[in-house]
């Protein structure tokens, strides 16, 4: 069994060659989840925001199915995907399973629920606020969705943020449908996995240590923007 | 638009009766101060006269031409402000208001430098003083042009100072046409500010009375008891 300081090392050296092959595997991770969270976010926002303010028939019951749905196991989303894919499937004659765009719509999937969710109880809780004020100076519905939006944008790019260390630290779905392949869709999570298994721990822990600093610059990039804008906006 | 007629209206909530009955004519005129204790129902007459709320029964109507809702506004007890700057506050009202965008600019400038926010105007306003606050907030309803402006507790949580400032202000609102109607605590304000006290407890108009026989002499003992119970405190 290799030592963990001995991975540790041989990570560091992958690192700091930026070995094509590791450089290459990042990237792709970004590109499929930056992707999958604008999407997510373009769907996202504007649903959690007219939930947040529209009054209709069973609302309670979709937020009860929005929040649970937060939880949504990236493996079953996978496997809807495949289904949906694959040749046989209702999308089939696109041909998109194993490639970067099935893990883009897997994604998008996986974290709809997380930015529609979060976003809809901050944007809720502003409403609280907001309401009478709006209403009297004469918004409707949809100016006051858009209005909400702005004015909570800073707890909105957290929740985006949110969504986006979702997507990139997932394995599941994108291994189901993008199927690992070398060079194609391979990316952080789906070769961390290939390469413990096969063996080749530092490969896997050099991809580990980028993963988590990534995930770890993003909360910070979070805490800080929503900090800053607290003190200067009010 | 005025004068505002009530006939009858009552506000139920649960069961519980927060207004009873009152059938009222609110004309142009005289500036007209709420008065009563807590819980009265002070604020929620004003949101019923405002649109905010539906009466259980009875009806509010506006008997005057352009029988409209939209040429009044209202400063709450505690105004929200948008997170954006004082100026964009102002431009915010006037463009839900369906004011062209050339003359919110012009208009914005002449309320802000009215109330003498000028030197602050591009500062977040959730930032600003309190009393800073509540000035934009009269700022944003005065910019609207109204035909009457509601007024709850606009001195509420303001120091000496402040409060002179928002009574004059309300003076040159006054002065430009728009009808006031407000609710104080403060009954020195009351005499400053008012023309005709209408009295409220428990949800019922007990008294409506021209500001110096009021203070004098009351018709009803409730209203009585209450400048005894108050005055040391004004
Ligand atoms: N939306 C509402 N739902 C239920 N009860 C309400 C609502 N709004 C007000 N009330 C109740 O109605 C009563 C009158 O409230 P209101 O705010 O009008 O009093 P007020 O005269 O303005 O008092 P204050 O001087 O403290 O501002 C209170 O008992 C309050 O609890
Ligand atoms: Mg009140």
């Amino acid at each position: 069994m290799i030592e963990i300081g001995q991975a540790f090392g041989a990570a560091a050296t992958l690192i700091a060659a930026r070995d094509p092959e590791l450089v290459g595997i990042v990237l792709l991770s970004l590109r499929v989840s930056l992707t999958a969270v604008v999407f997510a976010s373009i769907l996202g926002l504007p649903l959690g925001a007219a939930i947040a303010v529209g009054r209709f028939p069973g609302r309670r019951a979709l937020i009860v199915v929005l929040n649970s749905l937060m939880g949504l196991p990236p493996v079953v989303v996978g496997l809807l995907v495949y289904l949906l894919l694959s040749r046989a499937g209702p999308l089939g004659q696109f041909g998109m399973l194993f490639t970067p765009a099935a893990m883009v719509v897997a994604q998008t999937i996986l974290i709809l629920p997380i930015v529609a969710a979060l976003s809809r109880q901050a944007i809720e809780d502003a409403w609280q606020e907001y309401r009478e004020q709006l209403r009297s100076l004469g918004a409707g519905p949809l100016t006051a969705a858009a209005t909400l939006l702005w004015d909570t944008r800073f707890s909105l790019v957290t929740i985006v943020l949110a969504g986006f260390g979702r997507a990139a630290a997932e394995v599941g779905a994108v291994i189901i449908v993008g199927g690992n392949i070398d060079g194609v869709t391979r990316v952080m999570t789906t070769a961390i996995a290939l390469e413990t298994s096969k063996g080749d721990l530092p490969l896997a822990m050099g991809l580990g240590i980028l993963l988590l600093s990534l995930v770890l610059a993003l909360n910070a990039a979070a805490y800080w923007v929503k900090e800053a804008a607290q003190r200067r906006y009010g | 638009m005025l004068p505002l007629v009530l006939d009858q209206v009552s506000f139920t909530v649960n069961g519980k009766t927060i207004i009873d009955r009152i059938s009222i004519e609110i004309g142009t005129g005289p500036r007209t101060v709420i008065l009563g204790p807590n819980g009265a129902g002070k604020s929620v007459l004003m949101r019923l006269c405002h649109g905010l709320l539906r009466p259980t029964s009875g009806s509010i109507v506006w008997r005057g031409e352009n029988g409209g809702r939209r040429r009044q506004a209202m400063v709450f007890q505690r105004p929200v402000m948008l997170r954006r700057s004082a100026r964009a506050n102002v431009v915010y009202g006037m463009k839900l208001a369906g004011v062209p965008p050339r003359e919110r600019e012009l208009r914005a400038s002449d309320v802000l430098d009215a109330v003498g926010l000028a030197d602050v105007a591009e500062r977040p306003a959730r930032v600003l003083s309190g009393g800073e606050q509540q000035r934009l907030a009269l700022a944003r309803a005065w910019a609207l042009g109204p035909e009457v402006l509601f007024l709850d507790e606009p001195t509420a949580n303001l120091d000496p100072a402040a409060t002179r400032d928002v009574e004059t202000l309300v003076g040159q609102i006054r002065a430009s046409g728009t009808k006031i109607v407000m609710t104080t605590h403060n009954l020195g304000q009351a005499k400053r500010l008012g023309d005709e006290i209408l009295f409220l407890t428990q949800g019922r108009l007990v008294e409506r009375t021209p500001v110096e026989r009021f203070f004098t002499k009351p018709a009803s003992v409730e209203a009585d008891a209450f400048i005894r119970g108050e005055l040391p405190w004004s």
